[in-house]
């Protein structure tokens, strides 16, 4: 047992975007306030601070997670993700491409976390894990057509309602070409 | 808020022993909620996320699968779908796709909610909760003795839960749940099958219908008894229709803000109709699992 982390603040080391971040913390602290106002990175959004909207998705050891959901003191060592460490350098990564070109969205609110979902469907994709619409589940690598990907970013909510424009980047990104 | 960071199973139940109040985190998809609300102030959380072995699942001599406490959704899905396909089935309904990263059955199963997506197909497939503490050891407590109130279970104050334990399926099993939308919705009610041609029985879970997830034993019984396992003939309608309003009557739903007991009776009777005769078309088909 670390003793040492049984105070009510605790130092939490974390990788965030390629970068070892310390900061001591309340042990209470989400990853998402951890980010946002210990780290200044405002990106990810508070939405709802329930894991209902998505606005908080970051990845976390590659994977998608509610970064309000996350308690940041259990995430040591963690290799976090969000979306200012999604562009290389002045090179957007190809999903924000995606997203300016096919419209997908209005007020932006949203974006940062559609974005990292959107990162992680396509790792889940080429990694074969089906979807509870997806029909052939022996299949290596998942065909990303509309449906799967609205199936598969059902845990991220945009109240603008810009879901054809999302779902027509992601297809584009995923080398679908457009869906419109 | 002490953190206690525990990185192997011995020191987690020494710190549970020594702290019977620490709240246990896994997944942390419910403890994070309550946390946020301040609707629960801990005095201590339990990190179980250095506990190695909770997240890995292994192959036992006795032939059943031993699943850790914090295997989460995605990896069930992803590397158990076809051996425990109702559990599967269950866990691709839970939340979201980011909260079926996080969340994990040994988290369903230290929540107890009645609604909880885990419990029906766990007590459908016989499934046997591992659980342990560092002054009396080992205990295995079969599902269906596991829940014991709204929210509660058998789990003793000072007990952790190491693992879930049960035979991969032998035959086909369903999961069927009723709620608002695709995404992110508690079930109204929802109801898991699986049959086990071996001993010419059925399974079955109800969930969200009663205090606790339940088993429908009358319409286990009955069904059991008029299903032509060795012929394979088809299923009679009306037998399916009587297993549906058996299951029904099993439950013992209340009204609340996402549906009447009225209506949850109907939805019972309609899901467990409808999960019989799906498994069984399986099994006619030859089929040791339903749409994994
Ligand atoms: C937006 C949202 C949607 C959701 N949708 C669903 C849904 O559709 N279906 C559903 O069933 N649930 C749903 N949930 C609830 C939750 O995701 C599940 O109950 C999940 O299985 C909890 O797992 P966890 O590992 O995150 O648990 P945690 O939050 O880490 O723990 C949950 C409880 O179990 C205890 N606990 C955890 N591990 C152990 C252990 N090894 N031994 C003893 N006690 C332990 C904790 O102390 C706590 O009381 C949802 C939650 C959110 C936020
Ligand atoms: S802020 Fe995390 S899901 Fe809404
Ligand atoms: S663009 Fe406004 S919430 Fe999605």
């Amino acid at each position: 047992m670390e003793r040492g982390e049984t105070a009510v603040r605790a130092e939490i080391a974390l990788r965030v975007n390629g970068e070892e971040r310390r900061v001591v913390a309340d042990t209470r602290t989400s990853l998402l306030d951890l980010l946002r106002e210990r780290l200044g990175l405002t990106g990810s959004k508070k939405g709802c601070d329930h894991g209902q909207c998505g606005a908080c998705t970051v990845l976390v050891d590659g994977r998608r997670v509610n970064a309000c959901l996350a308690l940041a003191v259990a995430h040591q060592g963690a290799d976090v993700v969000t979306v200012e460490g999604l562009a290389d350098g002045d090179e957007p990564h190809p999903l924000q491409r995606a997203f300016v070109e096919n419209d997908a969205f209005q007020c932006g609110y949203c974006t940062p976390g559609q974005l990292c979902s959107a990162v992680g469907v396509l790792a889940e994709a080429a990694r074969g894990w089906p979807s509870h619409v997806t029909a052939d589940l022996a299949a290596d690598g998942v065909e990303l057509d509309e449906a799967e990907i609205r199936e598969r970013m059902s845990g991220n909510i945009c109240r603008c309602g810009a879901y054809p424009g999302i779902v027509a980047a992601i297809r584009e990104a995923a080398g679908g070409g457009t869906a419109r | 808020m002490e953190f206690l960071r525990p990185t192997s199973w011995g020191e987690a139940l020494a710190a549970k022993a020594d702290a019977p109040g620490a709240v246990p985190i896994a997944g942390g998809t419910d403890v994070m909620v309550e946390l946020n609300f301040d609707k629960h102030r801990p005095e201590a959380l339990l990190d179980l996320n250095r506990v190695g072995e909770l997240a890995t699942w292994s192959e036992e001599e006795d032939g059943r699968l031993r699943v850790g406490a914090a295997v989460p959704y995605a990896r069930i899905i992803g590397e158990l779908g076809g051996r425990l396909p109702g559990l599967a089935m269950a866990a691709r309904t839970v939340g979201s796709p980011q909260i079926r990263n996080r969340g994990t059955v040994g988290g369903n199963l230290g929540a107890a909610s009645p609604a909880g997506d885990s419990h029906p197909p766990l007590l459908a497939a016989d499934a046997e909760i591992e659980v342990e503490s560092a002054a009396r050891g080992t205990r295995m407590i079969p599902a269906g003795e596991f829940y014991t109130g709204v929210k509660r279970s058998a789990l003793a104050p000072d007990e952790l839960i190491r693992a879930f334990h049960v035979r991969p399926a032998e035959g086909p099993q369903q999961f069927s749940k009723i709620g608002t939308r695709n995404a992110m919705v508690i079930a109204v009610c929802s109801f898991g099958l699986a049959l086990h041609p071996s001993d010419q029985r059925i399974g079955t879970g109800i969930g969200s219908a009663a205090p606790t997830p339940r088993r429908a034993f009358e319409a286990e019984e009955y069904a059991a008894g008029e299903l032509d396992w060795a012929g394979r003939s088809p299923l009679d309608e009306r037998v399916a229709r009587r297993f549906g309003e058996l299951a029904a009557r099993a439950a013992a739903p209340i009204d609340d803000v996402r549906g009447t007991a009225e209506y949850r009776l109907h939805a019972l009777s309609v899901m467990a109709r409808r999960t019989l005769t799906w498994a069984w078309k399986d099994y006619l088909n030859g089929g040791a699992t339903a749409c994994a």
